[in-house]
């Protein structure tokens, strides 16, 4: 299935784009769609944090991701 | 009461003070975050705010409505700026008030530090010689 990636801070700069669409496996959970966008971009794993959050909201590594989720790379947040 | 914005404008710490007016409350926190013109030594230009602003919205409306429900505090307004902000430049206001003094400190603090956090906002500082991402890496 596609998945269309909102990424925003320093993501934005590791992915080269502020949204990507990626195939990925029908089924796959947050940790595993973490795990392949780390292997894509290392740059990801030297991150302080790195989280993904699914239709707005933090996300669970074990959350099941569909295709209408709305996707978004969460580096560490810096407002205040 | 809980009033959050997430604006490119100018923050109005008067405007914030008129949304929390409320007879019952006879003390009030407020808390106003400007940007710094040193970080390390170094001199900053300007800073470059950007937000996931449905979400932003969301994670301070939890952390308003956990401030009024472990504080007792009555009214919370999170004002934040985004964009170009240079030194001096209000990113932040938070007010919070409440029926006596006693737990808006400790409200305001916490919405503050929770904001931080949380809150997916980020700032890109950018110096004479180069920018970075606050806080990205370890």
């Amino acid at each position: 299935m596609k998945l269309n990636i909102l990424a925003f801070g320093i993501t934005k700069d590791i992915l080269g784009a502020a949204e990507k669409e990626i195939v990925v496996m029908e089924g796959i959970s947050v940790g595993q769609l973490s795990h392949i966008l780390e292997t894509d971009f290392p740059q990801l794993k030297q991150l302080k944090s790195f989280f993904i959050a699914v239709n707005e909201e933090y996300a669970e590594g074990d959350r099941i991701i569909e295709s209408s989720d709305e996707i978004a790379l969460i580096p560490p947040v810096s407002g205040g | 009461m809980i009033d959050i914005r997430i604006t490119a404008d100018k923050l109005d710490i008067t405007d914030c003070l008129a949304l929390t007016e409320d007879p019952r409350s006879g003390g009030n926190a407020i808390f106003i975050g400007n940007v710094r013109d040193m970080t390390n030594g170094e001199r900053v230009l300007r800073l470059e705010f950007e937000c996931y602003k449905p979400m932003a919205i969301n994670e301070i409306r939890k952390i308003a409505e956990a401030a009024i429900a472990q504080f007792s505090v009555r009214n919370v307004v999170v004002h934040h700026r985004i964009g170009i902000l240079y030194p001096t430049d209000v990113a932040v206001i938070i007010v919070v008030n409440a029926g006596h003094r006693d737990k808006v400190f400790d409200a305001c603090r916490y919405i503050i530090d929770t904001t931080k956090q949380r809150v997916p906002i980020w700032k890109k500082e950018i110096f004479e010689n180069g920018a970075e991402w606050v806080a990205a890496h370890p």
